[in-house]
């Protein structure tokens, strides 16, 4: 993987992502053996939306690994405020870094980047479409919850029309054999022609529903993300459905015992809080997965 | 004029020298044109042939232009919107050269993403759109950036429209 750009889930493959998987589990055994790893490297991140969890976790490992970073800074403060464009940003951190991370609101920014850029390139997240980073930690933290993910029955809630961390995870679980996924969203947020004809090209099986209650008895993994009310062309339409796409312990009564609750994070009202406390949820757990998923990937990108 | 009808040959003369675009889409043939640029303004003899029945594609249209080559560009957008086309040089009444049009494996510069959010679609960006053909029947293209697809009505209302 060294030098690879990492645009989109689909450049990879399950070795690779197996292989980036196996040092994961390695540097949350001993992490103090990779504490010089990246010394003398420097990470550049550069967020053209805003970013919480996914900015400070690629900050967070690049320090874990001995590395340091730049940061692009708040939009109003930097170059960006006085018309620079993208493509001269990116040069100039080219110059500047070993790795670029970048977030963008444009969809194909990243591989734009990955076009101008001599130093790899990390997709943070560009518009709708990919967030491959999300969907590696996502897979990670099942196969640390589940022990697999192979042979699972999955079900992804919530926007899978825009949410790109949605896509990203439905897209990355085609690279695996889940046993089903059955994709869970009012008729409008369903998932894009394009995703489902990977899934369908790969020969995975699954089902779109409308409604959580038919099938939650049969899943071993929930991946919830939040179905926004702006989304809808009429907000009475979005009234309508709201009720049916907010997972709390009630809406579990019938789930395995084994069910494991995932969210990219933030959650809004999606997730009830009543859930935090029960053996399904794991969205924290998963969130904090994201460090050294990263770092394993920070490591394969700069050294291979 | 290889594989003619008899109807046409009555209904269109022979051209001395110039382009016979045959094997179009039934009903694209003004769209040809207008990739060509020829509005009829320019002198040229030209003749648009439509609907006629054809044995590959049920019905075709057939457009004849007096006096006129194309470009290797011009056939490749010729193919974006007529891929079954076959081009024939005349000269001297006889076809002296016939060939299939290719669908391009990728486009740049021509085509615009039909995504709005798009980098490509950003005004400040010094990239041109790309896209890489994805099929041929129906033709489809994916844009090298944000990966939506071109769909053949996408092609034709931009280079026709």
């Amino acid at each position: 993987m060294k030098g690879r750009d990492v645009i989109s889930i689909l450049d990879f493959e399950r070795r690779e992502l197996e292989q980036l998987f196996e040092l994961t589990d390695e540097i949350r055994r001993s992490p103090r053996a990779f504490s010089e790893e990246l010394k003398g490297y420097i990470m550049a991140t550069a967020f053209f939306e805003p970013s919480t969890r996914t900015r400070l976790s690629f900050q967070t490992a690049m320090l874990r690994l001995g590395g340091s970073y730049i940061d692009l800074g708040e939009l109003e403060r930097s170059s960006v405020a006085k018309g620079e464009n993208f493509a001269d940003t990116i040069r100039m951190l080219d110059s500047y870094a070993d790795v670029i991370v970048v977030r963008h609101r444009l969809e194909g920014a990243a591989r734009y980047a990955g076009e101008i850029a001599a130093a790899p390139v990390i997709n943070a997240g560009d518009g709708r479409k990919n967030h491959p980073t999300q969907a590696m930690l996502d897979l990670y933290a099942v196969r640390t919850l589940q022990g697999g993910i192979d042979g699972l029955v999955y079900g992804v809630l919530g926007d899978l029309r825009f949410g790109r961390a949605a896509a990203s995870f439905i897209l990355a679980l085609s690279l695996f054999k889940p046993s089903k996924i059955y994709l869970v969203s009012p008729p409008l947020l369903r998932a894009r022609p394009e995703v489902l004809e990977v899934l369908k090209a790969r020969g995975v099986d699954f089902e779109e529903v409308d409604s959580l209650e038919k099938v939650v008895g049969e899943l071993d993994v929930l991946y919830v993300t939040r179905v926004q009310k702006e989304r809808f062309p009429d907000p009475a339409e979005y009234e309508k459905v709201k009720g049916s796409y907010l997972v709390s312990s009630s809406t579990l009564r019938q789930a395995k015992e084994n069910l494991i609750v995932l969210h990219p994070l933030p959650r809004v009202d999606e997730l009830g809080f009543d859930l935090d406390s029960t053996r399904h949820a794991k969205y924290f757990e998963q969130a904090a997965l994201g460090v050294p998923v990263r770092m394993a990937l920070l490591k394969l990108v700069l050294k291979g | 004029m290889i594989g003619m009808h008899a109807e046409e040959s009555l209904l269109v003369r022979k051209i001395r020298e110039g382009t016979v675009i045959d094997h179009i889409p039934a009903g694209r043939a003004l769209d040809v044109l207008k990739i060509l640029g020829l509005t009829g303004e320019e002198g040229y003899t030209i003749a648009i042939v439509m609907n006629v029945p054809s044995g590959k594609l049920g019905k075709k249209d057939i457009v004849k232009v007096e006096g006129r080559f194309l470009s290797p560009e011009e056939v490749n957008e010729i193919a974006l919107i007529a891929p079954t086309a076959t081009i024939n040089i005349v000269r001297d009444y006889a076809v002296t050269l016939k060939r299939r049009v290719e669908v391009p494996a990728v486009i740049e510069g021509l085509l615009r993403c039909p995504n709005p959010s798009c980098i490509t679609n950003s005004p400040r960006e010094p990239l041109k759109p790309r896209f890489e053909l994805l099929s041929r029947m129906p033709l489809r293209f994916r844009c090298s950036y944000c990966g939506d697809e071109l769909s053949e009505r996408d092609i034709a209302k931009q280079l026709a429209g």
